[in-house]
């Protein structure tokens, strides 16, 4: 993670090697950085979410949104570990309910990122998970929509961050915890 | 809704949980929606251990999940067992190589995708979905899976539409449920 002790955390490195760089997808120049290897790997995927469930289980945190789809593969089981919700933040339409959303740009055009209305309430204190952060426009987005219901974000939380597209910088000041960077 | 398992006290609780939305994607579909359990904390833990409870210790290494509500329970169960999790995705989401599936729809047809190598001849696995209707994408994973020598232990839903007949697109694999909604 970024920052102190957890730079020498041993079960890092054994997640790090597990994530599998595929050249070229989905477009000639992108390295994709591959997670489901370490789904693949319990003990690697049980050592990302036991990271995150210790550092967030004493912060009150009592709503883990993840975004689509990605995301629903590492906010659950923070969740159910440290006794929050989870909110899932959807492409547009597939949320059946009443839902609020959110605009972000991508390289050409945009997009949306939607949530249900009242799955979040005023004064909750949420984390944001995503398998990985590249230019944060999806983040920023989810950020927005939390905050507009009167959420407090906590954190952002990626097993991944993708430095060089500073990211960090579009999360409105809000702090990243990371577990791997690639370069 | 009627409950599957009468006997567990958890399961009620789960059933209220979930919410029905009339006229969902289209008119006339009342659309289960599971986002509801998982803002309970008690009733989406409960789930969850009601399918750990049933697969621990039966030796399955795989548990397949269905994009994209199967990646919220799969993955917690995987987890609690000790298997691994492998997402089943629609076509063009897996960056690397992948073999596919294709299944009927009631107009054309989809695919899912599965990356070749996730699993291995002999493994035994569970798969998952919020929900089981007509079938189609369950029986195309569970296609999926066979081709390359895996032994489907069960399919496991939290909620079935026993109208939609899915069961019987299973064939000879067995089928969990906790919620049956006719």
């Amino acid at each position: 993670m970024s920052g102190n002790k957890e730079e020498v955390d041993p079960r890092i490195n054994g997640i790090k090697t597990k994530i599998r760089v595929v050249p070229d997808f989905p477009k000639k120049g992108i390295m994709f950085q591959d997670i489901t290897t370490v789904l693949l790997d319990p003990k690697a995927f049980k050592d990302t979410i036991d990271l995150f469930v210790e550092r967030y289980r004493d912060k009150n945190i009592s709503v883990v949104a993840g975004i689509e789809a990605r995301g629903f593969l590492f906010g659950p089981p923070i969740a159910l570990a440290i006794g929050a919700k989870f909110v899932p933040l959807r492409k547009p339409k597939k949320l059946p309910g009443e839902t609020i959303f959110e605009e972000y740009e991508l390289e050409y055009g945009n997009d949306r990122l939607e949530m249900h209305v009242g799955a979040v309430e005023a004064g909750d204190r949420a984390l944001v998970v995503d398998d990985l952060i590249a230019t944060g426009g999806t983040l920023c987005a989810a950020i927005n929509l939390l905050e507009r219901v009167g959420a407090e974000v906590v954190e952002c939380a990626c097993v991944i961050e993708l430095p060089e597209l500073k990211g960090r910088q579009k999360l409105k000041g809000k702090p990243l915890c990371m577990l791997v960077e690639y370069r | 809704m009627a409950t599957e398992d009468g006997q567990d006290p958890r399961i009620p609780k789960i059933a209220s949980s979930i919410r029905v939305i009339p006229d969902f994607p289209k008119p006339g579909i009342m659309f289960h929606d599971i986002t509801t359990l998982l803002l309970d904390t008690e009733a989406f833990k409960d789930t969850i251990d009601l399918f750990v409870e049933r697969y621990k210790g039966k030796g399955i290494s795989v548990v397949a999940g269905v994009e994209a509500r199967g990646f919220i329970f799969g993955p917690p169960i995987a987890l609690a067992i000790g298997a691994k999790f492998v997402p089943m995705r629609k076509p063009k989401k897996l960056p690397g190589k992948v073999i596919s599936e294709e299944y009927s729809l009631e107009y054309g047809t989809d695919k899912i995708e599965m990356h070749v190598g996730a699993v291995e001849p002999g493994e035994r696995a569970i798969i998952i979905d919020d929900l089981i209707a007509t079938g189609g994408t369950l029986s195309a994973a569970v296609r999926l899976l066979e081709r390359v020598g895996v032994k489907i232990v069960e399919c496991a839903c939290v909620i079935e539409l026993p109208e939609c007949k899915g069961r019987e697109k299973l064939g000879e694999t067995p089928l969990f449920i906790l919620i049956s909604s006719a």
